[in-house]
């Protein structure tokens, strides 16, 4: 009993950690350009495949693979802004909804495409076997997750309060006209908030693919767990996306533990739905926040 | 209804009347009738998906859901609990359009992205859901030996007869589609597309139009499930995922969101598109989906509707010019 409970715990925790990195990636761009990217969870898919791609096709060492990754699924982002959302600045918010879509088609469409239809392996980080914990098994692989996870929040949080660039961006998010005037190139920023939101999407899918591999129609639910996180958490905020995505990760590994494994897939998505409905400012979004997305 | 859109109502109606003489008897086009039909049943899903987008102007990524929820009651109800179909019909459309006001009522305060997030949310669900229910729906493998529709004792059976009957249904509504648009209700809904606080604040009832529309557009959407069900004569879980909620979204893009007309044009041709003209791509058909859906937000924002005018006015413009000449 006390065993499947920290099991299930130990996974629930692994997923809702990337859940909360594809939450980190929409709040990013949400931020900047109030914009939610629906080929946010595509970036996760991507990620998790280059790397496939690096490592079993190039013979690259696996660390070199998950840079080599995080890179290439940039430059998509980077493409997506730069050729997509920038030629439809100027559209309507139901226009921009179906561009996002449409663009994470095309990129299912082309994973599938260049990669098959088969998931795809990586080798785990480190080579060590299982390490035990009152019985329940923790792959060293988790504790990569945990470990770049943390890294990556850590540097957002120093990249945005303490670099210029980064309060450059906070700047733009807050109110884009002013930021124009005090001469920040708004559409720079944009194009890095879509890079950057990229990047760490792909880096989710790397840390993720050694234990659950990874195909190309995996990014859809990747995306709608991960906005569950982002709204749960309250859009914007890094932190409560990080709870928010343990909480949801927590509630679907103990839903497919003690429930039904079949359902654990509509668990993130009913709390979706029920914070979307009830407390669409998240748990701990603040009121001026929802302010200016109602 | 305006004079051209009687004109265009009789103009679509002779076209449809004459499509099957004219196409049963060219061999390679014969099997189009069959087409037809599904396009007929799709059309009623984008006539309904297109008031809610164009003219309410509010998404909804769970159009295949309300399908599927029509479908699957028409499904259980005829085969497993032996009602006639005619009454499972309205039975299904109830059951969806009581699912649609739950959702509905807290989802339609949400806006743009969120109501986008929401239904999609919702769509996923309830596909989950059909794929689960094994005992009910047969789970992943589908239900089988649904029996099919009878007019007064008469089967239908074969495709010109569906064909017929189902488009006599679009043209139903259509028609009061048509004439919702121009009514109070219909300048109401456009008012909250242009800006909803302006329209609200000069008395139109926005939430509560809102509402209606979502649940009119699912109780079409579940209609339609419901007559694929019984011509298709099986059902599974595939028919109804997420991807098919973006196809019914497209066929609204592709022809036109403002127009009922383009509404249909776009299911049209979505349904030729997919049951004939991309079966060379197979599996890849989703790419040519994507690059569709690209094109028409990025570059024709109006749908093929949009064009119509232009042509028409090219066309004037060049007779104009040669009868001066």
């Amino acid at each position: 009993m006390g065993t499947d409970f920290l099991q299930y715990t130990i996974t629930g925790l692994t997923v809702g950690v990337i859940y909360a990195m594809v939450a980190i990636g929409y709040n990013i761009i949400y931020n900047v350009t109030e914009i939610i990217n629906f080929a946010q969870g595509e970036f996760v898919m991507l990620g998790g495949l280059f790397a496939a791609f690096f490592v079993g096709t190039l013979h690259l060492p696996v660390f070199l693979a998950f840079f080599a990754a995080v890179i290439a699924t940039g430059c998509v982002g980077f493409a997506m802004e730069r050729f997509v959302i920038r030629r439809a600045r100027n559209a309507g918010v139901l226009s921009l909804i179906i561009i996002t879509i449409a663009v994470s088609i095309l990129l299912k469409g082309s994973a599938m495409l260049g990669y098959g239809k088969d998931p795809h392996c990586l080798p785990a980080f480190s080579t060590r076997g299982p390490i035990m914990i009152a019985g329940a098994v923790l792959q060293p692989q988790v504790l990569w997750i945990f470990g770049v996870s943390a890294l990556v929040v850590i540097a957002l949080s120093f990249f945005f309060h303490r670099s210029f660039y980064g309060k450059a961006m906070l700047a733009c998010a807050d109110n884009p006209i002013a930021a124009r005037m005090v001469g920040i190139p708004v559409r720079q920023m944009v194009l890095l908030a879509f890079i950057l939101s990229a990047s760490i999407g792909a880096a989710a899918g790397v840390i993720i693919t050694p234990i659950s591999l990874m195909d190309y129609d995996r990014g859809a639910m990747l995306g709608l767990k991960g906005f569950g996180a982002a709204v749960l958490g309250g859009l914007g905020n890094f932190y409560g996306a990080l709870l928010a995505g343990c909480v949801l990760g927590l509630a679907e590994s103990y839903c497919a533990g003690y429930l039904s494994s079949g359902y654990k897939d509509a668990v993130a998505l009913i709390f979706l739905l029920l914070a979307l409905f009830f407390k669409p400012e998240g748990l701990f979004g603040s009121e001026a926040a929802t302010l200016k997305k109602f | 209804m305006n004079k051209k859109d009687r004109w265009a109502f009789v103009g679509m109606g002779l076209l449809i009347a004459v499509f099957p003489g004219v196409a049963l008897n060219v061999k390679c086009i014969s099997h189009y009738v069959d087409v037809m039909v599904f396009a007929g049943i799709f059309s009623l899903v984008s006539l309904g998906l297109c008031m809610l987008m164009g003219y309410a102007g509010q998404v909804s990524m769970a159009q295949a859901a309300f399908f599927g929820i029509g479908a699957y009651s028409s499904g259980i109800l005829t085969s497993r609990l032996g009602w006639n179909p005619w009454m499972a019909m309205p039975a299904g459309a109830g059951v969806a359009a009581l699912v649609a006001w739950i959702i509905g009522v807290p989802a339609l305060r949400l806006k743009g992205h969120y109501l986008a997030m929401a239904t999609l949310g919702f769509g996923v669900i309830v596909h989950i859901i059909l794929g689960e229910e094994v005992k009910w729906t047969g789970g992943p493998s589908g239900m089988v030996d649904i029996p099919g529709l009878q007019i007064a004792g008469w089967k239908l059976t074969s495709e010109v007869a569906w064909y017929y009957m189902i488009w006599s249904v679009v043209f139903m509504a259509l028609l009061f589609c048509l004439h919702v648009i121009y009514s109070r209700v219909g300048r109401g809904l456009r008012a909250i597309h242009e800006e909803e606080m302006a329209a609200e604040s000069m008395g139109v009832p926005t939430a509560c139009y809102k509402v209606q529309i979502f649940v009119f557009s699912a109780i079409l959407s579940a209609i339609a499930g419901s007559f694929y069900t019984h011509y298709v004569t099986c059902l599974n879980p595939g028919s109804f995922n997420l991807m098919w909620s973006i196809r019914f979204v497209l066929m609204v893009m592709v022809g036109g969101t403002q127009s009922l007309w383009g509404a249909i044009l776009g299911a049209v041709l979505l349904t030729f598109a997919g049951n004939e003209w991309l079966q060379i791509f197979s599996d890849f058909e989703i790419l040519v989906y994507g690059a569709m859906l690209l094109c028409a937000a990025l570059f024709l924002p109006g749908g093929l509707a949009s064009l119509v005018p232009k042509v028409i006015g090219v066309f004037r413009n060049s007779l104009t010019h040669l009868c001066k000449r």
